[in-house]
């Protein structure tokens, strides 16, 4: 999935090794929001008629459209249910969430 | 015409910790994707901060930074003195603010960017109080609406920073709605291409401090524009274009009823807002003549 | 840019005129300014220098010194070197962005106008407004005239630039006194100064296309710590920076400030006056006359507040018998900040502890004259005698014996 992923983050470890002054490289996730989620958005590939709308406005861009069919990044869907409930095609459901990440 | 196909599918915001269906979100990460990794972005102390740039984790992609809080329009300003001083081609300058960072403490700084004539795209993303500081009213607050500080509802009316904008004869602004997104996405686009200052305030519902369940921000975003509480309007080239105007609006209950912020609102005060909204539309279809 | 009539000649013109022309020999790429007495004139000469056509700058006419600040620190961020200018009101209202600015760690260089602080509305010059902003992590560097305003701000953008220092610089200068008095200023040859002064090179606190970062981000307490340390480092750097300043300064100009401090006939001087700024000049006139009488009196001269010159005082405290330090400023509950802290670095030199005696004076644009500084030395020695001297004296009051 051509999605950012979390990477580990070398902390300085000596006062040379400090940025000078608070900056940090753009783009660098550390830790997933997957435990935000209460339920899970579960795409129906059959339903899906690849309409975008879910991958358009997720809030957290957690829909991937590049695949064979639609796909959620878990490490990142928050479970708002915003895709599921403005599907045209009615082809997510918001299952209760297991617990498991991707 | 910006084509949802066409959008690139990199993500330039990601991993933010923005509450769960939060309409900020959708409006920074569309802004994105349509400008572009060419972008120098400045977003002042906010919910768009918080949820983004905590050392370590930099959940936008692009050049960015966390401006003060009443600076935006000055700092972008500056941007943009610099991609002149550089001789910088084909790059954004792009700020994006809440309601506050707009049209309380950052108005003397927008104002002042925007009769300069700056090369800047402003962003209001407008959720209506301080959320970022726990709910508190802001002048962008709506008439009746409950925040920690204005708890039993506020007096006085929302500021129409179309109008201020207006009267700055600036080369292009827009009002929009995230529940409305190829209206909005046409509008980044034409914003991002004008030569000059642009301006967009964007209406972003916000679940967590207008008290509705995470899966309605559309639902709720579409409402304000159906009810007549909000307006899809652009004014280029000195004319106010009305991008959609209603025959009929919804009631205003189907709206405000949804949140719990006009909860304890009743049928008095919703002929009272109803009253004040068609008063609006008027004067609006009798300045701009749609 | 052309050979322009006034390189490498000699000028009579204004301190504020001086700082013009010693900013655009630094070649700033972005300016932003709003107007305030008595720091106008300054930002009137760089409009009309861009407006002319002799220097390739953005000149921004913003709508308040905060915003002034905001758009320096906005293209400071893209790279670029950057001037601004303020005073008194505009500078308390620039508060918020100095500590912005200087936590951020872009060295931005402005000039400040001293001018008092209302209440009562008063225009003319004293400290309270830079020294109000002594904590806001800012070089703060005063001068005596207009040659060493020039040559001070060439001076500035080096060591504010410094790679071990990066940190902004502002250049004091008494409103009025300095900033509008005529004298006559060697102007540098932009050739000479481009050598002293080579071309900005950011470090890695910047926007970049080809290497995105986010500045200025949120550290959390874990981490605030470690980046206020490191902006206390810096301060510590800018000593030696601005020493090697001062002596590559005088190697190419042949002018020597004295980098942290200026010390005249101090050598075994027995009372010595501590000041800031152009009220120095008076004195020297006042040690010549007393040194005449066979009075062993000298003069210390603070040019840097900001970093303090700790060791320096410490080493005269060492040597002296009563020292008395004139505050242009009075931090009402305490004492004067410049005697506050000499007071300080002299507790902390160890061994016997000269007399010391705080003379308030000079608020608002009020003369410091020769009779009054005198009379500080008179007290000085009264003090060092065991004579009874108040420690805190506003001098020339208008119902005092001075």
């Amino acid at each position: 999935m051509p999605k950012p992923a979390v990477s580990v983050f070398q902390y300085p470890r000596t006062a040379t090794e400090m940025p000078c002054g608070p900056y940090a490289k753009a783009g660098v996730i550390v830790e997933t929001n997957a435990g935000w989620r209460i339920s899970r958005p579960v795409i129906a590939a059959a339903r899906c008629v690849r309409c975008q709308q879910c991958w358009l406005i997720c809030p957290d861009g957690a829909i991937d459209r590049t695949g064979e069919s639609y796909a959620v990044d878990y490490n990142f869907c928050k479970g708002c249910g915003l895709c599921a409930r403005e599907c045209p095609a009615k082809a997510i459901t918001m299952a209760k969430e297991d617990g498991q990440g991707e | 015409m910006v084509k949802v196909i066409d959008l690139p599918d990199r993500e330039l915001l990601y991993g933010h910790k923005a509450c769960p269906g939060c309409a900020a979100g959708t409006i920074a990460r569309l802004i994105l994707k349509v400008t572009g990794e060419r972008t120098f972005l400045a977003y002042p102390a906010s919910c768009l901060s918080t949820v983004t740039s905590i050392y370590p984790q930099m959940a936008f992609a692009v050049p960015s930074f966390t401006a003060p809080f009443p600076a935006t329009g000055a700092v972008l300003s500056g941007m943009a003195a610099a991609v002149k001083a550089k001789r910088m081609q084909d790059v954004t300058v792009l700020g994006m603010a809440g309601d506050g960072g707009t049209a309380d403490i950052g108005l003397q700084a927008l104002s002042g960017a925007v009769e300069r004539g700056d090369k800047i795209f402003y962003v209001c993303y407008d959720n209506e109080a301080y959320m970022n500081t726990g709910v508190q009213r802001s002048s962008l607050t709506p008439f009746g609406a409950t925040t920690t500080t204005s708890p039993a509802g506020k007096r006085g009316v929302k500021k129409n920073m179309f109008e201020i904008l207006i009267a700055h004869r600036i080369p292009y602004c827009a009002t929009a709605s995230i529940a409305h997104t190829a209206d909005f996405l046409a509008k980044v686009e034409k914003a991002r291409n004008t030569d000059g200052p642009s301006f967009l305030h964007v209406l972003a519902p916000c679940p967590t401090g207008w008290g509705f369940p995470s899966d309605q921000t559309m639902a709720i975003g579409r409402l304000a524009v159906e009810t007549g509480l909000w307006f899809l309007a652009e004014y280029e080239g000195g004319r106010v274009k009305m991008n959609l105007a209603p025959k009929n609006f919804k009631p205003v209950q189907e709206y405000l009823g949804l949140q719990k912020r006009f909860k304890h609102l009743g049928a008095a005060e919703w002929a009272l807002i109803e009253g004040q909204r068609d008063r609006e539309w008027a004067d609006m279809r009798r300045k701009w003549g749609f | 840019m052309s050979n322009e009539a006034w390189e490498g000649r000699r000028a009579f013109i204004s301190a504020n005129d001086a700082v013009s022309y010693a900013v655009r020999l630094c070649r700033p790429e972005v300016i932003a300014a709003y107007p305030i007495t008595p720091q106008t004139s300054v930002v009137e000469k760089l409009s009309e220098f861009i407006a002319g056509g002799g220097m390739d700058c953005q000149f921004i006419n913003v709508e308040s010194e905060h915003s002034a600040m905001a758009a320096v620190m906005g293209a400071a961020m893209m790279g670029c070197r950057t001037f601004t200018a303020s005073s008194s009101q505009g500078l308390m209202y620039m508060c918020e962005m100095l500590h912005y600015v200087s936590g951020s760690r872009f060295p931005v260089v402005m000039m400040n106008a001293n001018r008092t602080l209302a209440a009562p509305w008063n225009i003319y010059g004293d400290h309270r407004d830079s020294l109000a902003m002594r904590d806001a992590g800012w070089l703060q560097v005063y001068v005596e005239n207009a040659q060493e305003a020039l040559d001070t701000v060439l001076q500035a953008y080096r060591v504010a630039e410094d790679a071990a220092v990066r940190t902004p610089a502002m250049v004091c200068l008494d409103g009025f006194v300095l900033t509008h008095t005529y004298e006559i200023v060697n102007i540098p040859g932009q050739r000479e100064v481009d050598a002293f002064l080579p071309p900005y090179a950011p470090g890695e606190n910047v926007l970049d296309l080809a290497n995105p970062r986010s500045l200025c981000i949120s550290v959390a307490p874990e981490w605030q710590t470690e980046f206020r340390c490191q902006q206390q480092a810096a301060m510590e750097a800018a000593k030696g920076a601005i020493a090697r300043a001062d002596g590559d300064f005088a190697a190419a100009f042949g002018r020597r400030w004295g980098g942290m401090v200026e010390e005249y006939r101090c050598e075994d001087a027995d009372y010595v006056l501590l000041g800031m700024g152009s009220v120095m000049g008076t004195t020297r006139l006042v040690v010549d006359k007393l040194r005449a009488e066979g009075l062993k009196a000298g003069l210390m001269k603070i040019r840097f507040f900001r970093p303090f010159p700790r060791e320096e005082i410490a080493a005269l405290g060492r040597r002296v018998k009563g020292i008395g330090v004139i505050d242009r400023d009075v931090s009402f509950g305490n004492a004067g900040a410049l005697y506050t802290e000499a007071k300080a670095a002299l507790y902390s030199a160890g061994g016997a502890s000269p007399h010391t005696v705080n003379f308030i004076a000079g608020l608002s644009g009020r003369d410091i004259t020769k009779e009054h500084i005198e009379t500080m030395y008179r007290k000085v020695m009264n003090a060092a005698a065991g004579g009874a001297e108040r420690e805190i004296q506003f001098a020339g009051l208008r119902w005092e014996e001075w």
